[in-house]
C-alpha cells in the first residue's frame, strides 16, 4: 500500500494548465443604498430606458414603490407602463425566442445583475460604449468585447468615436478638485443630451439601483444586525461571569 | 415539576440519561481553547435544522421554479432572506467548527485508543457532511451550482469500466436534470440528515463510554477518588455547560456578523455565478467549488499524469478520495508513546504543522484558477499531506517525548 502510494506520488509531474483570462480593468463605484433620490432616480431610468428588453422578474414592482419611499399611486402611474398591478412580478413582454433573433441572445433578466457582475462592473460597462460600424447595431463594449446589447443611452451620453480607456487613473486638477481626464469617452461621433458629468450620475443612480434590486434586504439586514451583535455583546457579560463564578472552586 | 420529573422517570430514565451525559459525565477539567467547537457543530448543526426545515416549506425542488424559489424566499418571504442566509452561512461555519474539532483531535491524540472508534464515528460525520453540503449546493440550481455537480460528478465517470454508467446512475440523466435535482433534494433534506443524526449520537455515546481525552493526551480514569470519580474530571454540567455559553456568545457574534452583513464572504460563502440561473449550455469560465472542497480539488487537479494505462483524471480522483479515506485509519498510524502534542518530540510537531499549512494552502489553490506554477506547488503539498499519515507510524516512533505528567496540568 505505502509502496504504490509513494510510487503514485513520485509520478506526478507538473504540466500545462491554462491561466484563466482576465477582464478589462474597471472603474470604482461605491452604492449607497441609503440615497433614497438615487435609487429613485436609478428606478425611473432602469423602467425608462431598460425595461424595454430587460426583466427583473423576481421582483415585485409594490416592494421597489415601498422601499424606495414612492407612493404606490405615484409609482404605478409613472413606473409601471405594461397593465401589470402593483403587487406583480416586473416581467417583460418581450418574447425570447424572437430577441434571439435581434439580438443574437435574449436580453438577460436583470434582477441579481447588481450581485452576479458587481456594481464596478455595471458602473464601467454602462459608460463603455463606443462606435464601431462593424458590429450590427454599431456599437462595441470596451468591458464587454462584441456585446449584442445596442447603446440603449446613445441619446443621453451620445455615441464615443474611440474605444474609451475604462479603470484609468482619474486626474484631478489640484486647485479647483476638477476631474481633468479618467478615461472614459471625451470626444463624441454623436453628442448626446448629457453632459459628461450628468451622465456619469445618471449611470451611478441606475448601478445603485440595480445593487439594492439584487439584494433588496440588505438595509433591513444590516440595521437588524447591528441590534443583533449588542445584543450578543450584552449578553457575553452575565455569561462570562456566571462561567467564572462556577469555575473559581475548580483548581 | 419534581413529580412529573418523577413520573416520566418512572417510565422513561430520563434521569439517568441526564446524570450519565451531563451531570455525572466526569470530563477532564483542563479542556482548551479548543474543546468548544465540538458543542460548537451541534449548534450549527441545530441551526442547519431549523431553518432547512423553513427553506424546505417555500423550496420548490425542480428545474424550472427551483432558480425562482430562492429568490421568492430573499424577497417575498417574511425574514426569507435571514432563513437562507443563516443556512448558507451555517453550511460554511459548519466545516469552520468540524475542521478545527478534527485538528483539536489530530493535536491531541484524540483518536488513540480507546478513542478509535469515537474517531471513525466522527471522520463518517465528516464524510455525511461533505454529501450533504454537495447535494444541498445544487438546490439554488444557479450556474456555479450545475456546473460544480457537473464536475463532481463527472469524477465519478473516470473510474474504469464502470465509470460512466455509474455517473448515469447518479444523475438519473444523462445530464444534470431536474431528476438529478429532485433526488438531491430527498437526499438532502430526509436521508443525510437522519444518517447525521444518528453518527452524531454514536459518536457520542462512544465518547462518553470512553470518556474525554484532554490537551494532556493523559487518561483521568486512571486516578479515581475514593467514590470512584476521576481526581481530575469535574461534571460536564454545569462546569461545561457553563463554559460553553461563553463560546457560544462568542461563535453567535462572529456568525452573525457574517449572516447580517457579509453573507457572500467575498464569494466564498456563496458565489458570484450562483447569482445567474443554470445554464447547461454556457459553461463558467473559472469553475471553484465552494471553499470546504478546496484543498481535495487542488489534489485533484495536481495529478496531472496517467499511469498503468488510466488517465491522470482517475488518479487524481483516487488521490482525492485517498485524502480523506486515510483520515479514517490515523488510530493505527501514530505509535508514539504518548498522545498529546505537548509531550511529543519536534518531528511530530513538525509534522503536524506542515500538515496544517499545506491543507490551508491548498485549500487556497483550489478556490483559484490554475498555473504551471500553482501546479507544481499544490503537487509539493500534496505530498506533505500524505507524508503527514504515511510516515506517522514512522516519526511518531523514533520521535523523542517528554514525559507525560501523572495529573492533568491546568
Amino acid at each position: 500500500m505505502k509502496k504504490i502510494l509513494v510510487t503514485l506520488v513520485f509520478t506526478m509531474l507538473p504540466a500545462f494548465t491554462l491561466a484563466a483570462g482576465g477582464g478589462a480593468p474597471l472603474d470604482n463605484m461605491e452604492p449607497d443604498l441609503a440615497d433614497q433620490a438615487s435609487l429613485q432616480r436609478g428606478a425611473a431610468t432602469f423602467t425608462n430606458y431598460c425595461m424595454g428588453c430587460h426583466s427583473m422578474k423576481y421582483a415585485r414592482y409594490e416592494r421597489v414603490a415601498n422601499d424606495l419611499g414612492i407612493p404606490v399611486a405615484d409609482y404605478e402611474e409613472n413606473l409601471v407602463f405594461s397593465d401589470a398591478k402593483i403587487g406583480e412580478l416586473m416581467t417583460i413582454a418581450m418574447v425570447p425566442s424572437q430577441a434571439k433573433n435581434w439580438f443574437g441572445n435574449p436580453p438577460p433578466d436583470l434582477t441579481l445583475e447588481g450581485r452576479l457582475r458587481g456594481p464596478d462592473w455595471l458602473y464601467s460597462y454602462m459608460r463603455a460604449f463606443y462606435s464601431d460600424p462593424s458590429r450590427p447595431y454599431g456599437v462595441n463594449n470596451a468591458v464587454f468585447k462584441d456585446v449584442g446589447m445596442p447603446h440603449v443611452l446613445a441619446g443621453l451620453q451620445g455615441v464615443c468615436d474611440h474605444k474609451p480607456e475604462t479603470g484609468a487613473e482619474v486626474k484631478v486638477d489640484s486647485l479647483s478638485g476638477r476631474i481633468i481626464s479618467d478615461g472614459t469617452c471625451e470626444s463624441f461621433a454623436s453628442e448626446g443630451s448629457m453632459t459628461k458629468e450628468e451622465y456619469d450620475e445618471t449611470i451611478y443612480d441606475l448601478v445603485n439601483f440595480m445593487v439594492y434590486m439584487a439584494e433588496p434586504s440588505r438595509m433591513e439586514s444590516e440595521s437588524i444586525g447591528k441590534w443583533v451583535l449588542l445584543f450578543l455583546i450584552i449578553l457575553f457579560i452575565p455569561a462570562y461571569f456566571l462561567n467564572k463564578e462556577y469555575w473559581k472552586d475548580v483548581h | 415539576m419534581q413529580k412529573l420529573i418523577g413520573w416520566i422517570d418512572e417510565r422513561l430514565p430520563i434521569v439517568n440519561a441526564f446524570e450519565k451525559h451531563m451531570s455525572k459525565y466526569y470530563a477532564p477539567k483542563n479542556f482548551n481553547i479548543m474543546y468548544f467547537f465540538g458543542s460548537l457543530s451541534m449548534l450549527v448543526l441545530v441551526n442547519q435544522l431549523l431553518t432547512g426545515i423553513w427553506l424546505t416549506m417555500s423550496y420548490n425542488p425542480s428545474a424550472e421554479g427551483a432558480f425562482a424559489s430562492i429568490e421568492y424566499i430573499m424577497r417575498d418571504v417574511e425574514y426569507g432572506w435571514l432563513l437562507r442566509y443563516l443556512h448558507s452561512t451555517g453550511a460554511s461555519a459548519f466545516f469552520v467548527v468540524v475542521y478545527l474539532h478534527m485538528f483539536r483531535g489530530l493535536m491531541y491524540g484524540s483518536y488513540r485508543k480507546p478513542r478509535e472508534l469515537v474517531w471513525i464515528f466522527g471522520m463518517t460525520i465528516y464524510l455525511c457532511l461533505m454529501a450533504e453540503a454537495f447535494m444541498g449546493y445544487l438546490l439554488p440550481w444557479g450556474q456555479m451550482s450545475y456546473w460544480g455537480a457537473q464536475v463532481i460528478i463527472n469524477l465519478f465517470g473516470a473510474i474504469p469500466v464502470i465509470g460512466d454508467d455509474l455517473s448515469l446512475w447518479i444523475r438519473g440523466d444523462y445530464l444534470i436534470s431536474g431528476v438529478t435535482l429532485n433526488r438531491f433534494f430527498a437526499l438532502h433534506v430526509v436521508a443525510l440528515p437522519i444518517v447525521l443524526l444518528a453518527l452524531v449520537v454514536l459518536h457520542l455515546l462512544a465518547l462518553h463510554e470512553v470518556g474525554s481525552n484532554n490537551p494532556d493526551g493523559i487518561e483521568i480514569k486512571k486516578n479515581k477518588d475514593e467514590n470512584g470519580i476521576p481526581k481530575d474530571g469535574i461534571p460536564f454540567h454545569p462546569y461545561y455547560s457553563v463554559h460553553d455559553i461563553v463560546a457560544v456568545v462568542v461563535f453567535l457574534f462572529v456568525f452573525c456578523g457574517v449572516v447580517f452583513f457579509f453573507p457572500e464572504m467575498g464569494g466564498f460563502f456563496l458565489e458570484k455565478p450562483n447569482f445567474e440561473p443554470a445554464n447547461p449550455l454556457k459553461t463558467p469560465e473559472h469553475i471553484a467549488p465552494v471553499w470546504y472542497f478546496t484543498p481535495y480539488y487542488a489534489m485533484l487537479r495536481a495529478v496531472t499524469v496517467g499511469i498503468f494505462g488510466l488517465p491522470a483524471k482517475f488518479w487524481g480522483v483516487v488521490v482525492m478520495g485517498a485524502a480523506i479515506a486515510i483520515l479514517f485509519v490515523v488510530p493505527w498510524l501514530d505509535r508514539s508513546p504518548v498522545k498529546s502534542i505537548r509531550y511529543k518530540g519536534w518531528i511530530s510537531k513538525v509534522a503536524l504543522i506542515s500538515f496544517a499549512v499545506s491543507f490551508v494552502i491548498l485549500s487556497y489553490l483550489g478556490a483559484i484558477p490554475s498555473t504551471p506554477g500553482r501546479t507544481t506547488l499544490a503537487q509539493v503539498l500534496t505530498f506533505v499531506y500524505f507524508g503527514f499519515f504515511i510516515l506517522m507510524p514512522w516519526y511518531s516512533k523514533i520521535d523523542k517525548t517528554k514525559p507525560v505528567p501523572e495529573r492533568v496540568t491546568g
